[in-house]
């Protein structure tokens, strides 16, 4: 019988339709977070409950010998919980001169220890990574990750699938409107492979400290400049800086109107195992209320 | 896939009430007793107030109402507990939150405009004891 059929997928395109509604909804919230203006170092910043940040963030990889490439990762970031942040991530990543793919996912778990604000405030991280060697995102740089020689095909990388886990305790204080996080990493790939560690370091300042009585989008307060550093600190079997990859570059974040906020940062490598420049961007908007509109489809 | 995980997380989001006013002030009688005495720079300020709106409409008006003037589902902020706390109570309750609300610290804003979000809070002025009486605060339109 067709009627009925039909009728069901009546049902299922207005459903369709509501989700995206429902995104375009969010848009129209005008929504500021406290952005931070780092790419690699988290600070102790949470996503505000009930919000939603969609994220793109290229990075162009310039290494030493042969192809540069483009690689990026696609972020949904929820705020559950005041104490509470979950990411989602999907990378992809083209060489020049070869192949563009899709090279795997993350999730990212945030959880803040302590209540109120403190000297120093600490918060664990935990994730989940799927991904296949051809991922250069470079969201985190560890052990000896580098980029000394040539990239290898995307169709051989690709082969390789990595399964791991990975935990940051992140370190973060304000001060006179000065932000300092220092990030440990150790990350662990499920193959049974040793420990390995990183570590990221950031630093940053909005240009203005008081808002200025106008709404504005070019003001000294909706920029945030500093500093970046990242590199790996060689895995459980040696632990050590000698032949691993380090990264410096300054970092310059700018919230436009309507919760977007544009980010920008050259990175250099420090190290002969380092690529010899990173030029990262990084474009997020945020839907505020996203959780309470979810919560009205189902009621 | 991409919305499988904050469909989950949004799902999982605790609905609470809006809290009393004797929460409210218990809420408060957490700050340090230092905090009493903390001193708002802008004070009476006009253009500390607009600043101090325009702040609260980016960062606060999604869970308090666009101009903290209408009924809302996270704490009323014109009761009479928060308007009659001293300004430093209110910005160290801005700098640290209130995480068991659901309230996050607003840390990462700089000292400056957290006395700016104060100031304007302090211009609202006790709720009217009128049922749908709404005051704004002089100069703001």
């Amino acid at each position: 019988m067709p009627a009925p059929a039909k009728r069901k997928n009546r049902r299922r395109i207005p459903r369709g339709a509501g989700l995206l509604l429902l995104l375009l909804a969010g848009l129209a919230s005008v929504v500021c977070a406290q952005e931070k203006p780092y790419f690699v170092a988290y600070d102790s910043q949470m996503e505000e409950p009930g919000n939603l940040e969609i994220g793109i963030n290229p990075v162009i990889g310039l290494p030493k010998a042969g192809n540069g490439f483009l690689a990026t990762s696609i972020e949904f970031e929820y705020g559950v919980k005041a104490w509470w942040t979950t990411e989602f991530y999907l990378d992809g990543q083209r060489t020049f001169g070869d192949s563009t793919i899709f090279t795997g996912f993350r999730w990212e778990n945030r959880f803040r220890v302590l209540r109120g604000e403190h000297w120093i405030n600490p918060v664990l991280y935990l994730e989940y990574e799927s991904l296949n060697d051809a991922d250069r995102t470079l969201l985190e740089v560890v052990s000896f990750d580098g980029g000394r020689g040539p990239l290898d095909p995307n169709a051989e990388a690709r082969r390789e699938h990595k399964h791991e886990i990975e935990g940051k305790l992140i370190l973060s204080s304000n001060w006179r409107g000065w932000n300092f996080s220092e990030n440990f990493i150790a990350e662990k790939n499920l193959a049974n492979e040793p420990w390995e560690f990183g570590y990221a370091l950031g630093l940053s300042r909005p240009l203005a400290l008081a808002a200025s009585a106008r709404e504005c989008t070019l003001c000294r307060e909706n920029v945030r400049a500093g500093l970046e550093m990242y590199g790996g600190l060689g895995d459980r079997h040696n632990l050590t800086l000698s032949g691993t990859s380090h990264y410096l570059g300054p970092v310059l974040a700018w919230d436009l109107p309507r919760g977007m906020t544009v980010r920008v940062s050259p990175q250099f490598g420090l190290t002969p195992s380092s690529y010899r420049s990173l030029i990262r961007f990084g474009v997020s908007y945020e839907l505020a209320g996203f959780g309470r509109r979810v919560r009205g489809l189902f009621r | 896939m991409f919305l499988g995980p904050a469909l989950f997380c949004g799902v999982a989001i605790a609905k609470k009430g809006q809290p009393t006013d004797a929460e409210l002030a218990a809420k408060l009688r957490k700050a340090p007793a230092a905090a009493s005495s903390w001193r708002n720079p802008y004070e009476g300020q006009s253009d500390a107030v607009a600043a101090g709106l325009k702040l609260f409409k980016h960062h606060c008006a999604e869970c308090h109402a666009p101009e903290a003037l209408e009924k809302s589902k996270a704490a009323d902020l014109r009761s009479s507990a928060l308007q009659n706390a001293p300004p430093g109570v209110l910005f160290w309750l801005l700098k640290n939150g209130n995480r068991s609300d659901g309230m996050p610290a607003w840390s990462a804003l700089p000292d400056q405009q957290r006395w700016q979000i104060v100031t304007y809070l302090k211009s609202l002025g006790p709720a009217s004891q009128e049922a749908g009486v709404v005051r704004r605060p002089a100069g703001i339109r």
